[in-house]
């Protein structure tokens, strides 16, 4: 009895490596093939029915960094290395911007009392409740009228604005930390600004690395505002849409694996990114837990 | 009928009790969001006739300087020796009234007809001058950028009545005013509310809350890209009324009802292949006796962290007709491949294709949030029921599974929400292809955003008036469910349950 128990466990188990194994592989597979193909030898969009690639070359990261132009196409119209760059600084301003709004409303609504809390939490929430795009036209006519349209700040702009209605995880980090040290610092004489930033903030290094992540990679992942500021001024791309471009039907055959070589070149630090992100978001929120 | 009762029941009959007791239930809980909805209506307008209140109260108990300062910005202030705030409040006055004057009054004297002069030619000096004519939408943007104005300008009215009201008070109780270096204080102790929020709101309303209320306001104009370009006109309830009449506007509220019923089946489908697959995951993954689960968990989180834009484009790459799937159906296939357009071919096709996609994007999701609720479970309840000699499978249907449905229902109605929101899973794999030719600028797999988004920013028909009803009624749909879930959950009643 004991022995066909073992048995029949030992074979669930075993079904259960083979489930997630193949899971596994299907997960991770179209990542594989995009590394493989994106250091594929001969260019276009397929290897003549080769699943598996017979030569690799680094010459797609090189033309993609060198901004070259691949071979059968006209003239370089797109240039990789500066998308980068615009990224990269759009990312860099919006991030400090973004974090410093999303820390200061979630303080304000988290540990201070006052008459309009209730009311400004709920304008929030409901604010959140509208599509995202239903706005964008009119955030576009706006930055039109401010002579903004087609620049990088106009990007970091809408970037950053709205990021002040974010509050609610790193609000229910802070909402976690004990009231008593609030209290026993007002005894001391600190005024609500010193807590803020002598008490409150070292204590949450966890949620500020996670704001800060957070803020940091959204520029890199965003492709339909980007698009809209833009227009067709490729020069002023960001990363994201400038990768969409490649695959555009005008560029997708010449492009392909330019596309590929950039789709690695920027989903690799942004994975790193994000893993060192969720740690400091699961730490955030259990270190939360344990204090109550 | 008590529990013992309850637990001599059949399935079936438990089932029938069950059912009947949430239809029971159904009239209360729909009962219950309406006078939400009402009370905060009442609120809402118990608010402003206290407001009203407290400005004539004010008025008949102020002194003469008090009195003045209802037309004067700031004469309280001045009147009662603190300078620098009555200087600040008469300055909002007067740029106030110069931006009427010079900007602002005009916006709003064309905001009732949004323009009449159209682009003309006239005869100056015998010559034939192309005059430029109006432009409604600018007329709108700036005519709401005066009313928001206003707003702010009247808010800092009513503070300076409220200041002036409270010096004078001040004054009869022999008090002193504050002084300039004691109020910076209080920005940084009492009121720093204020200090931190005063940017993020500005932002935000400048950037968010503009934007939304002019794109409010276009939902009741005719405003699209093929005759009413440069001048539209007020007209009512009209759009809502072509999405939703199917007798009138065929073609319109048919594409209304069509991708309705879709963005439906999709928002169920996506949730529920989510929620169910990978629950089934995580169970799997976090099953005692199962090793390497680090290694496991890594592998799904590793596809959350790649970037969606970049996933999701490679798999539409990937799925293209002469894409790397066809080539491993090939393979399955004796060698020929069949070129499956799987994205833009037929429109079963798509569909499923979508949510199999989608299930790719999203069990790691559900696979992250379910470990983490699954190590929650308390070991002792496990422990217990064993020495019951329960089976595992007992275990699972008794514990396992009421506890992880009763923690995670408010995030299956997020999830919901925001599949019906799924904007880059419908857009960066399929654009809403195949198109449909009985459609309203929309293809089969277009759910109710992405048509708003062609309506507004693709190519094709541009309609922003019928762009900016669907983003209305999808926002009271999800309105609607969002406020259920907020009613109902723990952690919203509960702010203060750890600090």
């Amino acid at each position: 009895m004991i022995k066909s128990y073992k048995l029949r466990r030992h074979l669930s188990n075993a079904l259960i490596y083979i489930i997630l194994g193949v899971m596994c592989i299907i997960w991770v597979m179209p990542f594989v093939y995009l590394v493989l193909h994106s250091l594929r030898l001969d260019g276009g969009v397929i290897d003549n029915g080769a699943l598996l690639p017979k030569q690799f070359t680094f010459k797609h990261y090189i033309d993609l960094f060198a901004g070259n132009a691949p071979s059968g196409s006209g003239a370089a119209t797109l240039y990789f290395p500066q998308w980068f760059l615009n990224t990269f600084v759009v990312a860099c301003f919006s991030c400090v911007i973004s974090t410093l709004s999303v820390l200061m409303v979630s303080y304000a609504f988290s540990r201070l009392r006052f008459g309009a809390r209730k009311k400004l939490m709920n304008i929030a929430m409901i604010l959140g409740m509208f599509p995202g795009f239903m706005t964008m036209i009119a955030m576009y006519y706006l930055l039109k009228i401010m002579h903004l349209d087609g620049t990088l700040v106009a990007l970091v702009l809408c970037y950053s604005c709205g990021a002040g209605l974010g509050f609610q995880i790193s609000k229910g980090f802070f909402d976690t930390i004990p009231r008593a040290l609030d209290e026993a610092a007002t005894i001391d004489g600190a005024t609500k600004n010193q807590i803020f930033w002598k008490i409150i903030l070292p204590m949450s290094k966890p949620i500020v690395v996670y704001t800060v992540l957070t803020s940091f990679i959204g520029p890199w992942t965003d492709f339909i505002l980007a698009k809209i500021i833009m227009g067709d001024d490729t020069s002023k791309y960001t990363v994201a849409i400038g990768l969409q471009k490649m695959i555009s039907a005008e560029f997708r055959s010449s492009y392909f694996q330019q596309f590929m070589a950039g789709s690695v070149v920027v989903a690799v630090p942004i994975t790193l990114l994000f893993l060192k992100m969720q740690k400091y978001y699961v730490e955030g929120v259990t270190a939360g837990g344990v204090k109550g | 009928m008590t529990y013992v009762e309850y637990k001599q029941l059949s399935p079936l009959q438990k089932f029938a009790f069950n059912f009947k007791k949430f239809f029971k239930n159904l009239p209360g809980a729909v009962g219950r969001f309406f006078k939400t909805i009402g009370l905060a209506i009442v609120h809402f307008f118990v608010g402003i006739g206290k407001g009203f209140k407290n400005y004539g109260v004010t008025f008949v108990k102020g002194d003469w300087a008090t009195k003045l300062s209802y037309v004067i910005f700031g004469f309280g202030c001045l009147h009662k020796k603190k300078y620098y705030k009555g200087i600040l409040y008469f300055l909002v006055e007067v740029l106030y009234i110069l931006f009427l004057v010079f900007f602002g009054a005009e916006q709003l004297y064309w905001l009732p007809t949004l323009g009449t002069i159209a682009q003309h030619t006239e005869i100056i000096d015998g010559f034939a001058v192309t005059v430029p004519g109006q432009k409604s939408m600018q007329i709108l943007l700036y005519a709401t950028l005066t009313l928001v104005i206003t707003a702010v300008v009247f808010v800092i009215y009513i503070s300076n009545i409220k200041d002036a009201y409270k010096l004078q008070v001040m004054k009869e109780n022999g008090e002193k005013p504050t002084s300039l270096k004691e109020d910076a204080r209080a920005f940084l102790d009492g009121k720093y509310h204020i200090t931190l929020l005063s940017f993020p709101i500005l932002m935000i309303s400048v950037f968010n809350i503009l934007p939304l209320i002019f794109m409010i306001l276009i939902a009741f104009t005719n405003y699209n890209g093929t005759d009413h370009i440069n001048l539209f006109d007020w007209v009512g309830l009209e759009n809502f009324g072509n999405l939703l009449n199917v007798i009138d506007s065929a073609k319109k509220a048919q594409t209304f009802f069509g991708i309705a019923g879709w963005t439906l089946i999709w928002a169920v489908a996506a949730t529920f292949s989510n929620y169910i697959l990978g629950m089934i995951v995580a169970l799997m993954i976090n099953k005692k006796g199962i090793k390497l689960k680090g290694v496991f968990r890594t592998m799904f989180v590793i596809t959350i962290a790649v970037p969606q834009f970049v996933s999701l484009l490679l798999m539409s790459q990937i799925l293209a007709e002469d894409g790397a799937f066809n080539m491993v159906l090939a393979f399955f296939n004796g060698g020929v491949n069949p070129h499956i357009n799987f994205l833009g071919g037929e429109a079963l096709t798509a569909r499923l294709t979508v949510i199999i996609v989608n299930c790719w994007v999203g069990i790691p999701y559900t696979i992250l949030s379910m470990s983490g609720i699954l190590m929650n479970i308390p070991e002792d309840l496990y422990e217990s029921a064993r020495i019951d000699g329960a089976s595992p499978f007992k275990t699972f249907t008794k514990i396992t599974l009421p506890y992880m449905i009763f923690v995670t229902t408010p995030q299956l109605i997020t999830t919901f929400v925001g599949n019906i929101n799924n904007f880059n899973v419908i857009f960066l794999l399929t654009g809403g292809r195949p198109t449909n030719p009985d459609y309203f600028n929309a293809g089969y797999t277009d759910i109710l955003v992405t048509w708003l988004y062609n309506l507004s920013m693709g190519s094709g028909v541009q309609d922003y008036g019928l762009a900016s009803a669907i983003g209305i009624l999808v926002f009271i749909i999800c309105a609607t469910l969002s406020l259920i879930v907020y009613n109902n959950s723990k952690s919203m009643k509960d702010e203060e349950a750890f600090s």
